[in-house]
């Protein structure tokens, strides 16, 4: 038994699995947290991307004991209080998702933007590696600048 | 019963009774060919005119609506307690917005908020027979007619239901936002009628409301499981609570169709942590072959993962060992019949003769879901299947229960099968292998199981479109074109689903162990004959589909032959044009056969400023294209300069597309599809292929396989939707390829001088393989500092 202790959307978990399992598979087949989603497994297609101290990762590339002790946040914790972040306000807004599956991935990706810059450049959004697969890019870059002009 | 009088739409059926739906079915062809398909008019004045096809009198789309319609009143809307109003839709939502768009024409005729419309996704239906099959953009198209009556019969007995209960008559009553609303101002939510409501046979003088009274349909609507998206609610297969569910992983052959001829290891597999259990996949499979692999059933995906990779595997051979793009290109060449000798050219007296040989890459759906399943078998206590539920993405899911009930041995009526919408499906999902898998591993290890293919072998082992060779040539005399003559070899395709039934897909199939069979060969040529037509006044218009005996993992891809032979077709014209020195938008003009072709291509010509100036290195590049009753154009601008094109592929930096559907449902929708697929084009013509090498592709990641990310798509990008125009509504999901992807290939060749032949365009191997067999090892990232 090894046990990791750490939280995920402000939740205390605590939970039995080696220091060296992907977090992807603690928060999916242990916890049941299903909005990170399997796109590759290899940091690549990053349809898994949560965030850790604002910041994105990939959960599917990080070993469960890399976060012990942290608060980490994945898509379903993005409008905890109920409330929409700017980012999924304006996803709705510019109805940027067509499949959906790498749009939570997408969403972090953009709220690790703009936690890191108000004024994002098209540079800034070109870094952006998440594959969409419908190829949403353009309302993606549309509505990262829009969510950017409302964040407090 | 009274109704109020409403015009018939030019487009609807004209009657609601199943004896008048049965008319409109035997006489659509009839009526489409007056709707301006055959007669020639002043826009197809060139000369000489090429003889209809099968296409100009019936098409995919007409197919799928007509089959469709002996079924329809078994399709279920209906009006809940709470007011609510449910679709159980029999095909399969994967984001192209058919959900979203058959929910509006609902709240259309209903007089309801589309946030009180649910639409869901019908269970396997067998009693629907093919219509349940989702594919070649039909949906919307075979729908059009009846879901407007469905809903409009629903809201006539909503209406009856207050009248009597008001004591007034119904022709006295209106709706609006979900309630009855009397003269007086009295009004009645739905949900307190439906009761009544459902003991009032259904009406059969309603007519659906004529275009000018929509207030919901042809405006633009987000997708109705937009909020469930972006707060991660939305649940795909492997999301779904299934109890006890045993994540599955699957180790495959290393090379295609590789046979398993032992497992050496199993006992220190079947220890290692999590393990639950080890299955060989059996052969067999009812209409398509089981395939073959060593299932790893795990309490994680993670456990399974290693698991798999710590598998020792004896394999035999598979069916394409040391065959190559090359070598398989070199076979479909060697099986195109020759054109003979060329004509002399004489440009000057408008006679020229091209000759073109295009080859395509095969291609990876590359759906972000990858394959999967969720399949619970249960079994009796001598262990024998007696009951199988079914969770997955499927296109034809009446097919896929009952081939699984023949696998299982089980009754048809014993399979119970979930469509769940799909995280992307591109095509992979018309055939079911990750269900047939998850329900031997469920049968023999006795756990529900959840099956999911790694990326690596979706790109390896899932299906793929096979590599394409095309031989063209065009002739033109006095400056018109006389002969266009295309011939296309391509690896079989698989057809064997059929048309999502299972006696189609049995038929397809027989004998299941050949991919090639007289029914399959139909299916193809079907699909070939049904979709593919030229836009142009060509003469003499030959195309000819000739698949070669090579036995690989194939199903059509988004708009199956359309796209790579539309492609060749657009590029053959820019080079005409350019050999009898005309402009590219002239010599479309003077050559297409619809008007409606010509207005987008025009409406693009202008919005783009076609024959500006561009600097060296860049260039614009347009073409046009129509497919199933719509129409398209497309104008890109492209940065080819060696700086860009000399380090990876040249960039894309503007748009503008065109497209008219006829009768346009959701403006946003439309707006998206387009987008979408020229994303793809992007991605398809430029840099996205698998090199098949040594009977397996090298390509096992998006960072192998070069799929389009933000950046390589253009920051400038204007769809104009053209405004209804009374004609029949088309298909969408497929339409937006072949345009968007010859734009970028003409204009490319504008840019470098450079003929595009081969595609994708830029395809280096730029990265190391994985290794066969093995899944790829997991990166152990540290925290972002």
């Amino acid at each position: 038994m090894t046990i990791q202790n750490f939280s995920v959307n402000g939740k205390p978990v605590s939970v039995d699995a080696p220091n060296d399992m992907a977090l992807l598979w603690v928060l999916r087949d242990k916890l049941g947290i299903t909005g990170p989603k399997y796109g590759c497994g290899i940091n690549v297609c990053k349809a898994c991307t949560c965030n850790v101290n604002g910041k994105a990762f990939t959960p599917c590339s990080t070993p469960v004991s890399a976060v012990r002790g942290q608060n980490i946040t994945t898509i379903e914790g993005l409008a905890a209080d109920g409330t929409l972040h700017p980012v999924q306000q304006a996803w709705l807004e510019l109805d940027v998702a067509q499949c959906g599956y790498c749009q939570p991935g997408q969403i972090m990706a953009a709220v690790a933007l703009l936690n890191r810059t108000k004024n994002p450049t098209d540079a800034d959004i070109d870094a952006i590696d998440n594959v969409c697969r419908c190829g949403t890019y353009g309302r993606i870059r549309a509505a990262i600048k829009l969510a950017a002009s409302r964040m407090p | 019963m009274e109704t109020p009088v409403k015009a018939v739409p030019p487009d609807a059926p004209a009657g609601i009774s199943r004896r008048n739906l049965l008319t409109y079915a035997v006489s659509a062809p009839v009526l489409t060919v007056a709707a301006g398909f055959s007669a020639p008019d002043s826009a197809e004045a060139a000369l000489p005119l090429t003889p209809p096809d099968t296409v100009d009198f019936f098409d995919l789309g007409d197919a799928v609506t007509l089959t469709s319609l002996p079924t329809m009143p078994l399709v279920r809307l209906s009006v809940g307690k709470t007011g609510r109003v449910t679709f159980e839709m029999p095909r399969s939502e994967s984001g192209q917005g058919i959900s979203t768009a058959l929910a509006m024409m609902i709240a259309e005729e209903l007089d309801v908020p589309l946030n009180m419309v649910d639409v869901t996704l019908a269970d396997a239906r067998p009693e629907l027979l093919v219509n349940q099959l989702t594919g070649g953009s039909t949906t919307i198209r075979s729908f059009a007619g009846v879901l407007p009556l469905m809903a409009a019969q629903a809201r006539a007995r909503l209406l009856e239901a207050a009248a009597r209960q008001w004591g007034v008559s119904a022709s006295s009553l209106n709706t609006a936002n979900g309630y009855v609303i009397a003269t007086d101002g009295r009004k009645a939510a739905y949900a307190t009628l439906t009761l009544a409501a459902s003991l009032i046979p259904a009406p059969l003088n309603v007519v659906p409301k004529s275009a000018s009274q929509y207030r919901v349909v042809g405006k633009a609507a987000g997708r109705i499981d937009a909020l469930d998206i972006v707060t991660g609610r939305k649940k795909f297969t492997l999301d779904l609570p299934v109890p006890n569910a045993k994540p599955t992983m699957v180790r495959r052959p290393p090379t295609i169709l590789g046979k398993v001829i032992s497992v050496n290891n199993l006992g220190t597999v079947k220890a290692m942590p999590g393990v639950i259990g080890v299955c060989v996949l059996p052969g067999g499979g009812a209409i398509v072959p089981i395939p073959p692999g060593v299932a790893v059933m795990a309490e994680t995906f993670g456990q399974a993962w290693d698991a798999v990779n710590a598998l020792d595997v004896t394999w035999g051979a598979g069916t394409i060992d040391g065959e190559s793009n090359a070598s398989i290109t070199a076979k479909l060449k060697a099986s195109v019949p020759p054109l003979g000798v060329p004509p002399v050219s004489i440009p000057l007296l408008g006679s020229v003769t091209i000759d073109a040989e295009f080859e395509m890459a095969p291609l990876s759906h590359a759906a972000l879901e990858t394959d999967c399943a969720i399949v619970d078998v249960k079994r009796d206590v001598n262990g024998n299947p007696v009951f199988c539920e079914i969770w997955a993405p499927m296109q034809t899911p009446i097919a896929a229960a009952q081939s699984v009930a023949i696998d299982l041995g089980l009754p048809p009526t014993a399979v119970k099968a979930h469509v769940i919408s799909a995280g992307g499906s591109f095509g992979r999902r018309l055939f079911w292998d990750p269900v047939q898998q998850a329900a031997q591993v469920s049968k023999a290890l006795g756990y529900p199981c959840k099956l999911m293919y790694h990326r690596a072998d979706d790109m390896r082992h899932g299906r793929m479109r096979p590599p394409q060779y095309h031989r063209v040539r065009a002739t033109t005399a006095l400056g018109q074109v006389t002969l266009f003559d295309h011939r296309i070899a391509s690896p079989r395709l698989d057809g064997r689903h059929g048309f999502g039934d299972l006696v189609t897909a049995a038929v397809a199939a027989v004998p299941s162990v050949f991919q090639q069979t007289p029914g399959n060969l139909g299916v193809e040529e079907f699909l070939f004959k049904t979709m593919v037509s030229s836009p142009y006044n060509f003469g003499v218009s030959n195309r000819l589909l000739l698949p070669a005996p090579i036995v690989m993992n194939t199903a059509s891809y988004r708009s199956v032959h359309i796209q790579p032979t539309r492609l060749c077709e657009e590029i053959m014209v820019d080079e005409l044009a350019k050999a009898l020195g005309k402009d590219p938008v002239a010599f479309r003009l003077e050559f297409l056969r619809s008007p409606r072709a010509i207005a987008c291509l025009k409406a693009v010509a202008a919005a783009g400023q076609w024959g500006k100036v561009m600097p060296s290195g860049f260039a614009q590049g347009i073409a046009v294209h129509q497919e199933t009753r719509s129409y398209t154009a497309c104008l890109v601008e492209i940065d080819a300069r060696p700086a860009i094109a000399g380090t990876g592929p040249a960039l894309v930096t503007k748009a503008v597309i065109a497209i008219d559907v006829g009768k346009p449902i959701n403006l946003s929708g439309i707006d998206a599809q387009v987008q979408g697929a020229l994303a793809e084009s992007i991605s398809i013509v430029l840099s996205s292929g698998l090199h098949v090498q040594n009977g397996l592709p090298l390509e096992g990641s998006f960072s192998q396989y070069h799929f389009s990310r933000n950046r390589h798509y253009p920051k400038d990008v204007k769809v104009i939707v053209m405004p209804p125009n009374g004609e029949a509504i088309g298909g969408l999901g497929e339409v937006g390829l072949s345009a968007s992807s010859a734009a970028i290939a003409n204009a490319y060749a504008r840019a470098t001088g450079i003929k595009p032949r081969k595609f994708p365009l830029f395809f280096p191997v730029d990265f190391t393989p994985f290794p066969p067999g093995k899944l790829p090892t997991r990166p152990m990232l540290p925290l972002p500092a």
